[in-house]
């Protein structure tokens, strides 16, 4: 099996992916391009079709119609599909699904050819994952994150194409969560995988993934880098969903948009049209002492530790939030002075 | 039936949202190397049922209505079914009781209890009622076969209730008293509202076990269904009469297993979250600790301590009546070889419908399925009398062979064997196969290498009971077996028949040592390994 060490071309190209289950459409159109070595996240709220588009990558579902390409092979057409076991997409389910009756060991190898089984490979994924010693035990004795970890080693040994991750770290409590995450991102960076991280979490989808493709009524509304797309969300939708969002109506003329905050810059592109919501990030608000820019008074002040929000009443508007570092040395009804860092987003009303 | 019935959470806890009804099963590409199979059992399971309805209406429809408008039939179906309903209900007031005080008090000894409430099951009926014949003689008629029914069946109605009352959560009562219902008004709205489908379940079973009974009513001289079936068929040379009778018997079957699978269906469970329910704490009995230890003692008592006494007594007394071991290691050496003939035949063809009902949802597999459970609703002596006909006329070198035997054992427990496989396969969860798919192996290699390796011990455990309940079956061994060929189970009937009962003895103490295993274990199974609560 030589030619498994020949670097394939593992690009994954979704085109028109639509999947009907009963009366529901639960994709209806999906787009999506992931390069070759690429951490892809698709990111949705629940019940988007998220698992649906996974489990159809992987050959588990079939579509209704639509192409599924990996490598520039089309695995799943509007013909036939490939059966899952030749497509060489590797899979980490939800809670890991290590095979009970078998060792780490066991569990990694189960996906080499028999000759391969006893070789180095085995413990290579071993190290890879950081459970160096750990293949003769078995499943159950391991914490959750190391069962997450061998389910990766497992999904990877093979060598595959892809890699699909289906929610891996849901399971896990947020204080592992942090830290396997972290792990796995390594491993799957040192395999060079081409990966599909499917989550809820948008922290874990900005936080892990180099593309970040937003689900959302069955279809990709936005694919970008994380930064792109929390800076530039495509929609009101994206931008309300991927972090928190300060949202206000608006007159736009040319490059700056008016509203409660003053006249703002708008960002370039998007669509024109007089009238609109700008969207802004908390952490874009700057409290400033008193008669600085907008009046404004705080009416709360909510403490997280390493940040902290400040809810802001102004005149004549919706409340706004500010974000800040540290505590903030600020009293309810307060008045202070707001200003706005940078540029902002503008969508036209609909 | 389809244990992925459960209700979509409408709830999610924080940070684990609610997955979309992705369909786990698998609709199509049901493999040919599990479909035909699973084909050939069906038609297995099917055939008595057919050729029986054949050979029912052969002489035409004027014969069959002249036997069933006889009113001797009409008396007959109204005392099954009275027989039938009063045993039922008096299970229905033991298991539920007992199940009641061994999981939620704190009976002195309830461990103890656990294990000897389920016991009796290992008793076969015309081993009880060979013990109060033989011990009060002219034992019998409607109320002694009350009696010994409902010693024996209890367990059927004990043993999910009490396993029901284990599993509940503990938070639905505790939201009920929290929301300002005492006890008893608990207990009432929260408590049997949630053990009710168990019970009715295990009652149903108790109705089945009554209708498809035959040692029992047969030594105690009680004429229902299956003792007329088999003096009709032994005692005339027409046999179209016992095939009519034995039809309607079934109509009768099919209708309470359909009540059954009712009953099943709406036994809905859902609970959300990881976490395994909290283990609850247990009512004290102050003053009704005698009372409540009486009424085990007394059930016990009757049920396993009289069987007990019979066996003890004859046993005694059979030593000097001169006992011939080499006859009794014969009929055990036969018992053996037929059964586990009849385990081995039974899980055989279980093994692709179980796998199939497990995995693969649709009508195809659904109609397989409920097909394997044909046997289910019909009673050994029909069966039998089935397979008599079909040997006599189609297959006359295996008439009275072995292999006609093991093909009856094949048809009767084939249910059970296709539950066992069924359930150990569902354990795990698909993921599994979906993965070892991904990893590169064909559907056949996934069943090798990950279906069967975990479903193993559960269809081997199945077999085992198979293989245990084949050696009580009484009516179609005794219908089927090869001439000259006598099992425990025959050896026992005769013997009793004739009122040797020193001489029956040995064979029940040996037919109640190899059932009382698995009941033990099951038994076992059902008390939790807890640490008794400290307060």
């Amino acid at each position: 099996m030589s030619e498994r060490t020949i670097v394939h071309s593992s690009e994954l190209v979704v085109r028109g992916l639509t999947k009907r289950f009963g009366v529901t459409d639960v994709l209806r159109g999906v787009d999506l391009t992931v390069g070759e070595g690429t951490l892809a996240a698709v990111l949705g709220p629940s019940g988007c079709g998220k698992t649906t588009l996974l489990r159809i990558v992987a050959g588990f579902d079939t579509a209704d119609s639509g192409e599924v390409a990996i490598g520039g092979r089309v695995v799943a057409g509007p013909r036939d599909a490939l059966p899952p076991e030749r497509r060489r997409v590797g899979v980490v389910p939800q809670e890991g699904a290590l095979f009970p009756h078998l060792s780490v060991a066991g569990n990694i190898a189960f996906g080499l050819p028999r000759k391969r089984r006893g070789t180095a490979r085995v413990a290579e994924m071993l190290d890879l994952v950081g459970l160096g010693g750990y293949g003769d035990r078995m499943a159950h004795e391991l914490s959750g994150g190391q069962q997450q970890r061998v389910a990766l080693a497992r999904a990877l040994a093979p060598d595959p194409a892809l890699v699909l991750l289906d929610e891996p770290f849901s399971a896990l409590d947020t204080g592992l969560r942090a830290s396997v995450r972290e792990d796995v991102r390594q491993a799957l960076r040192t395999a060079g995988a081409t990966a599909v991280l499917v989550t809820h979490d948008q922290q874990e989808a900005l936080s892990m993934a180099d593309l970040v493709a937003v689900l959302s009524g069955g279809r990709v509304v936005q694919a970008a880098a994380p930064a792109d797309l929390y800076a530039a969300p495509h929609d009101l939708d994206v931008a309300t969903f991927v972090g928190e969002a300060v949202v206000l109506d608006a007159v736009r003329r040319d490059d700056v948009a008016e509203c409660a905050l003053g006249t703002l810059p708008v960002r370039l592109g998007g669509a024109a049209g007089p009238r609109g919501t700008v969207v802004l990030r908390p952490e874009q608000v700057v409290v400033g002492p008193r008669g600085s820019g907008v009046p404004a008074r705080v009416a709360e002040v909510v403490f997280f530790g390493h940040d902290a929000l400040i809810r802001l009443d102004l005149p004549g508007s919706v409340p706004v939030t500010a974000r800040t570092q540290g505590a903030p040395p600020l009293l309810a009804d307060e008045e202070v002075g707001l200003s706005v860092a940078g540029a902002v987003s503008f969508f036209p009303a609909r | 039936m389809s244990s992925d019935l459960t209700v979509a959470p409408s709830t999610a806890p924080p940070g684990a949202p609610a997955r979309p009804a992705a369909p786990r099963a698998r609709r199509h590409g049901l493999p040919l190397g599990l479909l035909l199979p699973a084909c050939l059992a069906a038609v297995v399971a099917l055939l008595p049922l057919a050729y029986l309805a054949v050979r029912a209406s052969e002489r035409g429809l004027g014969t069959v209505l002249e036997v069933l408008l006889r009113e001797r039939t009409a008396l007959l179906v109204l005392r099954s079914l009275g027989l039938a309903a009063a045993v039922t209900a008096v299970c229905l007031v033991l298991g539920v009781s007992l199940a009641g005080l061994v999981v939620r008090t704190r009976l002195p000894g309830r461990r103890v209890w656990a294990v000897l409430v389920a016991l009796p099951l290992a008793v076969p009926s015309y081993v009880a009622a060979f013990a109060w014949l033989s011990l009060f003689p002219g034992f019998g008629g409607f109320l002694g076969s009350t009696l010994v029914l409902s010693l024996c069946c209890f367990p059927y109605v004990y043993l999910p209730v009490a396993a029901a009352l284990e599993r509940m959560d503990p938070a639905h009562e505790e939201v009920s008293r929290s929301l300002g219902l005492g006890a008893l008004r608990t207990f009432l709205a929260v408590t049997v509202r949630q053990v009710r489908p168990a019970a009715a379940g295990g009652g149903l079973l108790v109705a089945l076990y009554v209708l498809s009974d035959f040692g029992a009513v047969a030594i105690l001289r009680y004429d229902v269904f299956t003792r007329v079936i088999y003096t009709s068929y032994r005692s005339s040379f027409d046999p179209t009469p016992a095939a009519i009778l034995a039809c309607l018997l079934v109509a009768i079957t099919v209708v309470i297993v359909w009540g059954e699978n009712r009953s099943r269906g709406r036994a809905g469970y859902a609970r959300l979250g990881g976490g395994a329910a909290r283990q609850r704490r247990r009512v004290a009995l102050g003053a009704w600790t005698a009372p409540a230890l009486a009424w085990c003692v007394g059930v016990v008592a009757l049920a396993l301590g009289v069987p007990f006494a019979a066996l003890a007594y004859w046993l005694t007394r059979g030593s000097s009546a001169g006992f011939d071991g080499a006859e009794l290691g014969a009929a055990a050496l036969a018992t053996l070889g037929v059964s586990a003939l009849g385990a081995l035949a039974a899980v055989a063809l279980a093994v692709p419908v179980g796998v199939i009902a497990a995995r693969y949802r649709g009508r195809v597999p659904r109609l397989l399925e409920q097909a394997a459970y044909a046997g289910h609703a019909l009673p050994g002596i029909v069966v039998a009398l089935s397979l008599v006909f079909l040997a006599v006329r189609y297959a006359r070198p295996v008439y009275q062979e072995v292999p006609i035997l093991v093909l009856a054992y094949a048809v009767l427990f084939l249910p059970a064997a296709v539950a066992a496989v069924r359930a150990s396969v569902a354990q795990s969860p698909p993921a599994l196969e979906e993965v070892a798919r991904s990893l590169g192996r064909t559907p056949g290699g996934v069943l090798r290498s990950v279906t069967v390796p975990l479903a193993g011990p559960g269809v081997a455990a199945g077999a085992a009971l198979v293989f245990l309940t084949c050696m009580k079956e009484l009516p179609a061994t005794l219908l089927l077996r090869p001439t000259g060929m006598e099992t425990l189970a025959t050896k026992l009937w005769s013997q009793t028949e004739i009122g040797a009962y020193a001489g029956a003895a040995p064979y029940a103490a040996a037919l109640i040592l190899l059932a009382a295993l698995p009941t033990f274990l099951l038994g076992r199974r059902w008390v939790p390994e807890e640490k008794e609560d400290a307060t």
